[in-house]
């Protein structure tokens, strides 16, 4: 089929407008100025709230991968091979210290965000630096916890129910380090490059997925501590 | 230093992988060596391997996923010559080989065929439709093909050095556990799947945010284009799905690296638990690939009909509800393994269900063709085609669907027939479809019809003539997978399955040709307006190919159809509206960021596969300086002057205009 065949029409560049929205660069639309929502009345939404927004769906995916761990701990739990039971192996007081770091580094980390918000650097990066202090406090209770249970002949190799214990922990815990990674790297850049319109967008998303640990971790203790001690 | 890798990962015994390879190999080269010679390299790199445009990475992925196509089909031509020569014979191919073959086989279509093709549609066209200038993250984009193509290296990689899997496309255990699968054929796998799909579901993300959060101004939801619909379901099902297998695959390789049990015979493994995850995802996936192109479908038929679809909404309805039942069904891939009746009878009924949005689809094609004007070039030729053939392959799916016909066909040629019926003429179908129709878009000019019907002719009656013969010997007995068979019966159907497969390869080798042609013509079938097809969406509204930035200004979407009814104003009015006030345009700048960090991840797989710790963990390193060298780039936008801006869409304007007096001329005359 050539050119000759076709039927053109005119182009749709109309309704001229005082600045376009669909730009994907900062200006335009911009950093947070357009109020459009993205559903077809004003156009593209903001950056801010796009990246927010990818960054939400991003952290959904991630707990559904969570959740497929926790159906195998579900399914495993059971299967001790004769070896040391749930009951027998965890610590609870442990791991509700953990916890308290973890939510307190949540706090901290919120108390950033604020800091971000009112462009205080120093009280930015000393609440980063606390947020990063509680928890790497919460990483080595947990690496204390498992080279207790692997000297205890109760490593992940032992029984399938360990297996999955270690498994779902441990990727929480390879979350919080990888969390951990960022957290320096976003200090550096606020301190580098000040407060950014991009560098305040990608805070926004650590702290989304600072707080989403928080989450996971609150599941891992039910399911895995609670009831796994249960069974 | 190198782990498990030693001469003898490299099969110097085995002559036809080796030969393959060598091939492949010295065309590869001969490829690179041609385009460094033509001093092409700096363009490639410049306007394609760091490009972060989402069209220039759609025609990527659909480039890998032709390729792959055909390198799945030199498998398939492997397995139907060999078991032509099985009967009472060993056939040419060794046993362990030919176990590779069809595991290889598998992986490839679906992974590295399939996917890429229709994550390469979905990313070239749906930013056209939204009235978008790109995705709404660029260089994640660019990050996720890359890392699509290093799960494919990795794959073909295997074919020389080391093996690739002998436990089909889906790993089972306790089979794909280190006790009965030493070698690293599994891990070729693991590492593949994991990685791609790590991109894979960032495509998702990006894709998902986009549709619901970058439309043009006035496209509402129920004014999106159908496409654009599909696309949203289908990508909604990577979010959700796909964790699900990453987390299974990360199982299986904590079982196989580290000694884990989750899924092995001893010390309370439990395998049952790996075919639940793996067709939680697995029977989603189908649906991944079905509903996007369920949208070329409903594209290429309102188009050439001239028509409105019909029954838009329950098109919507219908896409929406099989996005959710997918997630329902999954216990079909294992009645026979022990679920119980009770659990059999729920899902048999569920999987049937599904059923009923895919008839209303069915019908509403039906009707958008009724009373159209009907034009027949090849992508509605592989619509039409789809149709029929997808009613049947449907039938026999219901069939499967009933647990006790289950019982008896599970694991048979029938099954196999069935599920390419269904794929082949859903996805392939739909792959070409969607080639032929978005081509011109892409590229500015159209291919070459003559060599297309001619492409799809043959691909159809080879295909027809491939599956039928393995419905019949499924209901005479007949097992998959099998390397020799002495059932003379079965004979005479396999052979014609293999004259079959010659008559698809023609098909393969026209539409090779049809490439080469239409480039060669070029001039010939040069489409200046943007709009060969008399399309009904915004795509065509734009130049072809469309400048970086898409659009000239933003189009303000007013109803259904968003550019069918401007161009039928401007059809009456016999002109063009007026000219917008042209702004500076600002876009991202390209990046190396997506090709760094997938030869980074290809270094992590091999390392990972090898077991060359040192090496793989100089890989991650790598690839995290990456990811903090691309944060802290301080210029990410370059801008276009509005005088450019406007240059570049009055030559279009131009056009447009001319053919709208000429057809008016034509029409007075
Ligand atoms: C183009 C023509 C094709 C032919 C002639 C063909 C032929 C075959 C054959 C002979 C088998 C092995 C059956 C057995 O187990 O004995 C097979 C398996 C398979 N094919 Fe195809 N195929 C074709 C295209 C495709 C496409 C397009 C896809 C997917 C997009 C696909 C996906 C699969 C899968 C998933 C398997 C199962 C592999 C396994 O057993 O693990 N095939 N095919
Ligand atoms: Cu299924």
């Amino acid at each position: 089929m050539s050119s000759s065949a076709a039927i053109p029409g005119g182009l749709p560049d109309v309704v001229p407008m005082r600045r376009d929205p669909n730009h994907l660069g900062h200006h335009a639309a911009g950093e947070g100025e357009s109020r459009a929502t993205g559903h077809g009345t004003g156009g593209p939404s903001s950056k801010r709230i796009v990246v927010a927004y990818g960054f939400w769906i991003f952290l959904l995916s991630d707990i559904v991968m969570f959740a497929a761990f926790f159906a195998a701990f579900a399914v495993l739990r059971g299967g001790t091979a004769g070896g040391p039971t749930g009951a027998e192996l965890f610590d609870i007081a442990n791991v509700a210290i953990e916890t308290v770091l973890l939510l307190l580094s949540s706090f901290a980390c919120g108390v950033a965000t604020l800091a971000l918000n009112a462009r205080r650097a120093l009280l930015f990066q000393a609440a980063m630096a606390v947020t990063f202090l509680l928890g790497a406090g919460f990483l080595a209770l947990e690496l204390r916890e498992f080279t207790d249970l692997v000297a205890r002949d109760a490593g992940p190799t032992r029984s399938a129910f360990l297996s999955a214990f270690f498994t779902v922990v441990g990727c929480h815990g390879l979350h919080v380090t990888a969390g951990l990674l960022w957290l320096l790297t976003m200090m550096a850049q606020v301190f580098a490059k000040g407060f950014r319109p991009d560098i305040l967008r990608r805070v926004m998303c650590f702290s989304l997925f600072w707080h989403a640990l928080d989450i996971v971790w609150v599941a891992v203790f039910t399911v895995v501590y609670l009831m796994g001690s249960a069974a | 230093m190198l782990g498990k890798l030693t001469w003898s990962a490299i099969p110097f015994d085995q002559p036809i992988p080796l030969v393959a390879a060598a091939l492949v190999g010295v065309v590869l080269l001969g490829i690179i060596a041609w385009v460094a010679v033509a001093g092409w390299l700096p363009y490639l790199w410049r306007e394609w391997i760091t490009s972060v445009d989402h069209k220039r990475i759609g025609v990527m992925y659909v480039l890998l996923g032709l390729v792959m196509l055909i390198r799945g089909f030199s498998d398939a031509i492997l397995m139907r010559s060999h078991q032509a020569l099985a009967y009472n014979a060993l056939g040419y191919l060794p046993p362990e080989h030919y176990d590779q073959i069809f595991s290889a086989h598998g992986t490839i279509m679906i992974f590295f065929g399939a996917m890429p093709f229709m994550i390469g549609l979905m990313n070239f066209v749906v930013p056209l439709q939204l009235g978008v200038r790109d995705v709404a993250f660029p260089t994640l984009n660019s990050v996720s093909f890359w890392l699509t193509a290093t799960g494919a290296l990795l794959v073909n990689v295997s074919l020389v050095v080391g093996e690739f899997a002998r436990t089909g496309w889906w790993p089972a255990p306790p089979l794909s556990e280190t006790t009965y699968s030493p070698g690293v054929g599994v891990d070729y796998y693991l590492w593949a799947i994991q990685i791609s799909g790590i991109g894979t579901l960032m495509s998702g993300v990006n894709l998902v945010t986009t549709i619901l959060k970058m439309r043009a101004p006035g496209m509402s939801y129920l004014r999106m284009p159908m496409f654009c619909w599909t696309a949203l379901a289908s990508n909604l099902l990577i979010i959700a799905a796909f964790p699900i297998l990453t987390a299974t695959l990360a199982m299986l390789t904590l079982d196989r690296y580290l000694g884990f049990h989750f899924f092995t015979d001893e010390a309370g493994g439990n395998s049952m638990l790996f075919m639940n995850l793996f067709w939680a995802w697995g029977h989603p996936e189908v649906y991944i690939l079905a509903l996007p192109a369920y949208g070329i479908f409903s594209e290429v038929i309102s188009t050439f009909s001239g028509k409105p679809l019909f029954a838009y909404r329950s098109m919507v309805w219908a896409t929406l509800a099989i996005c959710l039942l997918s997630f329902t069904v999954w216990l079909h891939h294992f009645f026979t393994m022990g679920p119980g009746g009770d659990v059999n009878g729920v899902f048999g009924i569920t999987s049937m269900i599904i059923a009923v949005p895919t008839g209303v689809k069915i019908f509403d094609w039906m009707f958008t063709m009724y009373g159209g004007r009907v034009r027949f070039t090849t992508p509605m030729l592989w619509s039409v085609a789809f149709l029929v053939t997808f009613v049947v392959g449907g039938a026999t799916g219901v069939l499967l669907a009933i647990p006790p016909a289950d019982f008896v066909l599970h694991n048979s040629l029938f099954l196999v027939a069935h599920f390419h019926n269904v794929i082949v003429s859903a996805v392939v179908f739909a792959a070409f479809a969607g080639y032929a129709y978005w081509f011109p878009k892409a590229f500015g000019f159209t291919l070459d019809e003559r060599w297309g019907k001619a492409a799809f002719w043959f691909s159809l009656v080879g295909y027809v003539w491939v599956f039928t013969p393995l419905y019949v010997v499924g209901l005479m007995g007949m097992t998959r997978r099998m390397q020799h068979f002495s059932v003379a019966e079965w004979y005479p159907w396999i052979v014609a399955a293999s004259l079959g497969v010659i008559v698809m390869a023609v098909g393969v080798v026209c539409q090779v040709v049809q490439l080469v042609v239409s480039i060669r013509r070029r001039e010939q079938l040069r489409d200046l307006t943007g709009d060969p097809w008399d399309g009904r969406s915004l795509e065509w509204a734009t130049a072809s190919p469309p400048p970086s930035f898409n659009f000239a200004v933003m189009p303000h979407v007013e109803g259904e159809e968003a550019y069918w009814a401007i161009k039928q104003r401007a059809r009456e009015q016999a002109r063009l509206r007026e000219e917008p006030d042209y702004e500076p345009v600002e876009m991202p700048l390209n990046s190396p960021t997506g090709f760094v960090c997938a030869f980074f991840a290809t270094l992590v797989g091999f390392a990972m596969i090898w077991h060359i710790w040192w090496l793989a963990a100089l890989g991650l390193a790598g690839a995290f300086a990456t990811f903090v060298a691309f944060a802290w780039r301080d210029r990410v936008e370059y801008e276009i002057p509005a005088d450019a801006v406007a240059r570049i869409n009055r030559e279009n304007r131009a056009s447009r205009l001319d053919a709208l007096q000429q057809a008016r001329r034509k029409e007075a005359a």
